[in-house]
């Protein structure tokens, strides 16, 4: 209904409040090739817009990795680069070293950032690069369609782990912010999800202190984001986002797991 | 009258310090022998003169980290040596790809596997025919001294932002590690623009993405049309090549690198004996000289590869000569330098002067 205060739109002759909005500069408006449900859109979606409000379209540069988030830059509109297999944490080192005043972030699938590329990710961290890291933890290996990875949990089934992962054979799931935060070089690491509404304004929040961290040149922010793959776990979208609240975080507990102190944001506009 | 700046350097020492003069924003590296010293010198050296010098994690670790650089416009190198260009492969396919200016540098040692820290030109192949996956190719400076270890570092920096192609210094671990006088020349390095680089996307231009995926058949094969036409626009403007004694040679060796200095010496011994033996040294070994050894074939009675090798470029000379003369192969492996009277004796028999 038309209040006449707030801004309206009109779609089919018909008037509508406008209550929300995509970010418009900093999303390209492809339609993303996601699957339905699929988390990789909501975060997308959150870094478009926390970009936007922090209006640094112009200073920053991300790197998309190889994965589902492949083709991250056909929605974000900004300058990208788009990493071999598990590299992007050293590509993003090669733009921050030489643009050392932009914003660079990469954006990872946990067999992109923590199997394959795994020594890229620990000595970047270990360097304390300057860079924020978006890891889409989603338990599986989405764009070859289903196999296991790192972090898929004990029991889970996978093509690879077909009666479930069996952790005598292929090793526990690895807890990645808990292994990288006792680094020097991580300066924020914090874990999110985005199966419901209230976790995607935490994430948000959190994007946007890994970005604004970045002045400080303190080292690395790493946000973790358990997210969902309904189709390669099998799901309906709902379904998926009831497994990541009762088997996903009872094994990945969401929250901050390193935070700046007080006199180490001193200086932070 | 302008004073020259001599000094007495090993081949990679040079390499390094022309590198900060041609204005390097920054190398990415990993030690190897026989070519450490460039990450050395450029860790001493850089600080405060100019450039980043970062040591990486590994081999793959650099390669992609000038992946990233070069893409955001600045101008950037790494070296190593052959296991660790190896492992460099799959980043060199993609910024040929993603058509990234940038310089690589392999001081080749004897392979296969960790081989051996001794001179070798076994890397060829890898060099000039790809190395890593897809139809790409380097642009392939062969250098044959100090002088042209430090030379090459401007030139291929030139050649690979005119063209937006990685070039490749292939040199070898005799190359790098002697010493000689070596001469630096005041230059300019000119201010490339580079519109296409991710420095961050501005109101009045639509975003700028590095990549290397094009996931449509069509769109794919426009790319590889487009790098192969840069391909025959680079062999038509850019073969060098350095000929010595040819006028009159009745036979030729051709060589590059290390073995183009024994052969060199060789052909002095031969015409000592009255042999008319003349020398090619490709200097790009791509763009590779096939024409002007075809022609050269036309009065020649063989040619002889030099390699430090089992026979590698001998393929791209007979390319060359498409039948018109005899080619033989001479070459010695696992870091053996042969010297100019073996490959003289080699050279008789296989001739059968003798
Ligand atoms: C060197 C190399 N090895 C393997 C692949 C194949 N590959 C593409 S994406 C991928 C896994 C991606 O999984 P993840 O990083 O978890 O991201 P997701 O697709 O789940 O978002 C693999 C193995 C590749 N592209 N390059």
């Amino acid at each position: 209904m038309l209040t006449g205060e707030k801004d309206c739109i009109i779609e089919d002759g018909e008037v509508y409040e406008l209550v929300y909005e995509k970010p418009l500069t900093t999303l390209t408006g492809t339609r993303m090739h996601y699957c339905p449900g699929c988390g990789h859109s909501t975060a997308h979606k959150v870094l478009a817009e926390v970009i936007e409000e922090l209006g640094i379209q112009e200073q920053t540069i991300g790197v998309a990795p190889v994965g589902c988030s492949v083709f991250a830059y056909d929605y974000l509109n900004i300058d990208m680069q788009e990493a071999a297999h598990g590299r992007a944490t050293a590509v993003a080192t090669g733009i921050k070293r030489v643009l050392p005043d932009k914003y660079v972030f990469t954006y990872q699938g946990d067999g992109d950032l923590a199997a394959i590329g795994t020594a890229e990710t620990i000595h970047s961290i270990n360097r304390g690069e300057n860079i924020m890291i978006i890891f889409i933890n989603n338990a599986v290996y989405g764009m070859t369609s289903g196999q296991m990875a790192p972090t898929t949990l004990v029991g889970m089934k996978s093509t690879t782990s077909p009666y479930g992962r069996d952790a005598d054979f292929a090793g526990m799931p690895i807890k990645v912010s808990e292994l990288i935060a006792p680094l020097k070089g991580a300066f924020y690491v914090t874990r999110h999800s985005v199966h419901t509404p209230g976790n995607v304004r935490k994430l948000k929040k959190a994007i946007t202190n890994g970005f604004k961290y970045q002045q400080l040149k303190k080292g690395v922010t790493f946000i973790e984001v358990i997210s969902n793959c309904p189709s390669n776990w099998k799901m309906t979208p709902v379904k998926s986002n009831e497994f990541i609240e009762k088997e996903m975080l009872p094994y990945y507990p969401l929250g901050d797991i390193k935070l700046p102190s007080k006199e180490d944001l001193a200086g932070l506009k | 009258m302008e004073e020259l700046d001599i000094r007495l350097m090993k081949g990679n020492e040079a390499m390094a310090e022309a590198a900060i003069q041609a204005k390097c924003d920054a190398y990415f590296g990993y030690p190897i022998t026989p070519q450490s010293e460039v990450l050395e010198y450029l860790s001493r050296e850089m600080p405060g003169r100019y450039g980043i010098p970062l040591q990486a994690e590994s081999e793959v670790a650099s390669i992609n980290m000038v992946y990233g650089a070069a893409g955001a416009g600045k101008r950037v190198m790494t070296s190593s040596s052959s296991p660790g260009f190896s492992l460099m492969m799959e980043g060199i396919s993609y910024i040929a790809s993603a058509q990234l200016p940038c310089l690589l540098v392999n001081v080749n040692r004897g392979g296969p596997g960790l081989g051996t820290i001794q001179p070798s030109q076994g890397d060829y192949f890898q060099a000039t025919k790809g190395g890593g996956h897809g139809d790409y190719h380097l642009i392939v400076l062969a250098p044959n001294s100090v002088q042209e270890m430090a030379d090459f570092v401007f030139l291929g920096f030139e050649l690979a932002d005119k063209y937006r192609n990685p070039v490749c210094m292939l040199s070898d671990g005799a190359i790098g590690q002697m010493m000689e006088r070596v001469v630096f020349k005041k230059r300019e390095v000119p201010a490339i623009k580079k519109d296409w680089a991710t420095t961050g996307k501005t109101k009045d231009r639509e975003r700028n993405i590095i990549t290397s995926l094009f996931i449509q058949p069509e769109k794919m094969e426009q790319v590889n049309l487009s790098l192969n036409k840069k391909y025959e626009e680079i062999s038509k403007n850019e073969v060098r090549y350095e000929e010595i004694f040819t006028d009159d040679a009745e036979y030729l060796i051709v060589a590059y690198g290390l073995s183009s200095r024994i052969s060199h010496k060789t052909v002095i011994l031969a015409r000592e004996k009255g042999i008319k033996l003349g020398l090619l040294r490709p200097i790009t070994l791509y763009p590779y000289p096939y024409k002007r050894l075809n022609e050269l074939a036309n009065k020649l009675k063989g040619i002889l590869t030099l390699e430090l090798n089992a026979g590698q470029m001998i393929e791209d000379v007979k390319l060359s000569v498409e039948g018109k003369v005899p080619v033989w192969h001479y070459g010695r492996m696992g870091g053996i330098i042969p010297s100019p009277e073996e490959v003289l004796e080699n050279f008789e028999k296989l001739a059968k002067i003798k």
